[in-house]
C-alpha cells in the first residue's frame, strides 16, 4: 500500500477513535459556531426593508453556507502546538521519520470527520425551521464548493500555523493569534457579506487572505460565483498566491524556530 | 567505526531571570535581563555499536540536554556530533529511522486509546508492513511480559503497563541506537526489574547500542559495564564502573565478627566505625592503610571473621554528587 495513504488512514483513524470519545465536547464546539445564525436573524430582519445586497432569503442561505464553510475550515491547530512546545511534547514528533504536520492535519480531518453528522443534523433542521432557503445547488457549486472550503481550510491551516510557529519564542502564540480573529470575522464575511461593504473596504478587503476562507466558498456555494465568474479565476489565484507565501513563511520559522526549541521538560 | 562520536560538545541556554515581588515584575516586563546557561559544557566522547553504556548525574547536571543533543531535539551550541554516521540536528529520516528516545516523564501513547492505535501509527510512519508489525508486537509484548493491556486504553494502566507499552512503541522499528531517559522513573520494585530484564534481553538480541539515564543506581548496575559520571555540564568519569570504585573510593569496608563484646571507642583507632551490631562491626579503612590496620586488628581484637570489601557504588557516587564539587583523591586508580 502506498505509505502516503497508509499514514493517512493510521493517523486518521487512531484520531478519529480518540475524537469519539471527546464527541460531548466537539458538539458543544459546534453549537458555540452559532454566530452566522445570529447575524442571519440580524440581517433577514434588515433586508426585509429592502435596500441591501440580497433579499431575505439570499441572506438565509449565505449565512447557512457561512455556517457550513466554518465547519470544515475550522483550525485550532496553535493551541495543540502551543501546549506541544511548551510542555515539550513536539518532541515526540520530531524524532519520528514524518513530518509534524501528519499529527496536525489529521486530527483536523478525522475531528471534521466525527462533528458530520451532528453538523448534518442541524442543517437538516434549519431547512425544516425555514423551508423557504432550501436551493438546489448546481454540480459546480457542489464541487466547487468543496474544492474551495478545503482550500480555504489549507489556507486557514498555513496563516494559523505562522502564528503558531511564534510558540518557539513566545510561550502564549495562540494569543497573539487572536489579534488576527477581528479581521477573520469582519473581512472574511462573517458578520456581513462582502457585497454590503463600501467599495474601498470591499476591495481592500479582496487583496488580504481573509475573504477567500469564508465569503469566497459561501458564495460558490450559493451559486453567487460560476465557474464563469472572473471573480472565481481572480479569487482562486489570490488564494494560491497566499498559500504559497503563507507556506514558505511558515518553513523558515519552522525551521528558524527549531534551532531555538528546547524541547523543555522533554 | 564509533555508533556515537562527540567532539567538544556544548549547549548553553539564554534564561530570563527575575526577581520576586510586584515592582520587579513591573521592572522585568520593561527590561528583561537574563542570564547564560552553560547545561553542558564542551564535552567529548565515543560509544561503540552494542555497548551498554550509563549516564550518569545529579538533577540538572545535564544528562538530558546531552541526549536530546544525541537525539537531534536540540542543536549544540558548539561541538560536533555523529550518531549512527549522521548529524543529529539535521533529523534526517534515515537517521531518525535508527534511533529512539524513550522519556521516563513524556509518553507518545495516545492516553485515550488502547496502544495498539499507536502502534498503526508507528507503523505507518517507519513501513512497517502489517504482517511485520504484528510479528514484532508479539515479540516484544512477549519479553515485556505484555497481554490484554495492548487492548485497553492507556489511561487504564498502571505506571509500569504504560512505561512497558510505552518502550514496545519506541523499540516497534528495531532502533540500532536507544537513548534512555529514566525508563524507570516512578515505577515499583518488580517494575523496574521487568523493564530491567528486558533492557538487557534486547540489547543482547539485538546489538543495540543504549546510553541510559537513571537515578536507581540498580539500573545502572545491572546493565551498564560502562559509565559516564556528569557533574554541573562537565565530564568528569568515563570508564569501567568498577574503575569509579578505584578512582573515587580510597577506602575499603572492612567487616569483623568479634568472639567477645567490645565498644565502639575500642574499635576508631583503625578506622571509621560505620556500624556495631553486637558483636559484629563494619569500618571504612583508607587503602594505603589497609594492611597495617588489617594486622593491628588481627593481633589486638578478638577477631573471629574478616572479610574486606569495596563500599557500595551507590555510596560512592552518591557522596561525588553530593560533594557539589568532583574532588578527587590522591590514591591513583583506573578509569580514563
Amino acid at each position: 500500500m502506498n505509505s502516503f495513504v497508509r499514514k493517512t488512514r493510521a493517523f486518521t483513524g487512531s484520531f478519529y477513535a480518540l475524537m469519539l470519545a471527546y464527541r460531548a465536547e466537539i458538539y458543544l464546539w459546534v453549537l458555540a459556531m452559532v454566530l452566522p445564525f445570529i447575524m442571519m436573524a440580524v440581517w433577514s430582519t434588515a433586508a426585509q426593508g429592502g435596500g441591501l445586497s440580497k433579499d431575505p432569503v439570499g441572506y438565509a442561505r449565505y449565512f447557512l453556507a457561512v455556517f457550513i464553510v466554518r465547519n470544515f475550515s475550522v483550525v485550532w491547530m496553535i493551541y495543540d502546538f502551543e501546549w506541544h512546545v511548551v510542555e515539550g511534547r513536539l518532541s515526540i514528533h520530531l524524532l519520528r521519520p514524518a513530518s509534524p504536520l501528519w499529527h496536525y492535519v489529521t486530527a483536523h480531518i478525522a475531528e471534521q470527520m466525527a462533528r458530520a453528522p451532528f453538523f448534518a443534523v442541524i442543517v437538516i433542521l434549519f431547512f425544516c425551521i425555514f423551508p423557504q432557503a432550501i436551493w438546489v445547488p448546481t454540480p459546480f457549486a457542489i464541487v466547487g464548493g468543496v474544492v474551495c472550503i478545503y482550500f480555504a481550510f489549507a489556507l486557514r491551516f498555513v496563516l494559523q500555523w505562522c502564528f503558531a510557529m511564534l510558540s518557539f519564542w513566545y510561550e502564549r502564540a495562540a494569543s497573539i493569534e487572536q489579534l488576527q480573529m477581528l479581521p477573520y470575522y469582519f473581512l472574511g464575511g462573517f458578520v456581513a457579506p462582502l457585497s454590503d461593504f463600501p467599495e474601498p473596504v470591499r476591495k481592500f478587503a479582496e487583496l488580504t487572505p481573509f475573504p477567500y476562507v469564508v465569503n469566497f466558498p459561501a458564495r460558490i456555494l450559493i451559486g453567487e460565483i460560476t465557474l464563469q465568474s472572473p471573480e472565481f479565476h481572480r479569487g482562486l489565484l489570490i488564494m494560491a498566491a497566499w498559500f504559497a507565501g503563507l507556506f514558505v513563511l511558515a518553513s523558515i520559522l519552522w525551521r528558524r524556530g527549531l534551532k531555538h526549541y528546547s524541547g523543555q521538560g522533554a | 567505526m564509533s555508533m556515537i562520536e562527540a567532539h567538544g560538545l556544548a549547549k548553553s541556554f539564554r534564561v530570563s531571570a527575575s526577581e520576586p515581588g510586584f515592582i520587579n515584575a513591573f521592572k522585568h516586563f520593561f527590561n528583561r535581563k537574563y542570564r547564560h546557561v552553560e547545561a553542558v559544557k564542551p564535552s567529548s566522547f565515543t560509544i561503540q555499536p552494542g555497548e551498554f553504556v550509563g549516564f550518569l548525574g545529579p538533577n540538572g547536571a545535564g544528562k538530558t540536554t546531552t541526549l536530546k543533543m544525541l537525539s537531534g531535539l536540540i542543536h549544540p551550541s558548539a561541538g560536533e556530533v555523529k550518531v549512527a554516521g549522521h548529524v543529529p540536528f539535521r533529523r534526517q529520516h534515515a537517521f531518525l529511522r535508527k534511533i529512539t528516545l524513550v522519556m521516563g516523564n513524556k509518553q507518545q501513547l495516545i492516553w485515550d486509546l488502547p496502544p495498539n492505535e499507536s502502534y498503526r501509527i508507528n507503523a505507518a510512519v517507519y513501513d512497517i508492513p502489517d504482517d511485520e508489525l504484528a510479528r514484532r508486537v508479539g515479540e516484544l509484548s512477549e519479553m515485556l511480559g505484555l497481554d490484554k493491556q495492548l487492548t485497553q486504553p492507556v489511561r487504564k494502566m498502571s505506571l509500569g503497563e504504560r512505561m512497558k507499552c510505552e518502550l514496545l512503541a519506541c523499540l516497534l522499528h528495531r532502533p540500532e541506537v536507544l537513548f534512555l531517559d529514566e525508563p524507570t522513573l516512578g515505577l515499583d520494585i518488580n517494575a523496574q526489574v521487568a523493564v530491567r530484564n528486558f533492557l538487557k534481553r534486547y540489547n543482547e538480541k539485538y546489538k543495540a547500542t543504549i546510553l541510559l539515564t537513571s537515578h536507581y543506581m540498580a539500573d545502572i548496575t545491572a546493565l551498564c559495564p560502562r559509565v559516564i559520571l556528569i557533574h554541573q555540564g562537565s565530564l568528569f568519569y568515563d570508564g569501567a564502573l568498577a574503575g569509579i570504585v578505584d578512582r573515587f573510593a580510597p577506602y575499603r569496608e572492612v567487616k569483623v565478627d568479634l568472639s567477645s563484646d567490645t565498644t565502639r571507642e575500642a574499635l576508631e583507632p583503625f578506622g571509621q566505625v560505620q556500624s556495631l551490631e553486637g558483636r559484629a562491626a563494619t569500618l571504612t579503612v583508607r587503602r594505603d592503610q589497609l594492611r597495617t590496620t588489617v594486622e593491628k586488628m588481627l593481633a589486638t581484637l578478638p577477631v573471629a571473621d574478616l572479610t574486606i570489601t569495596d563500599p557500595p557504588i551507590e555510596s560512592i557516587i552518591g557522596e561525588l554528587f553530593k560533594q557539589g564539587a568532583v574532588k578527587e583523591p590522591a590514591a591513583s586508580g583506573g578509569g580514563k
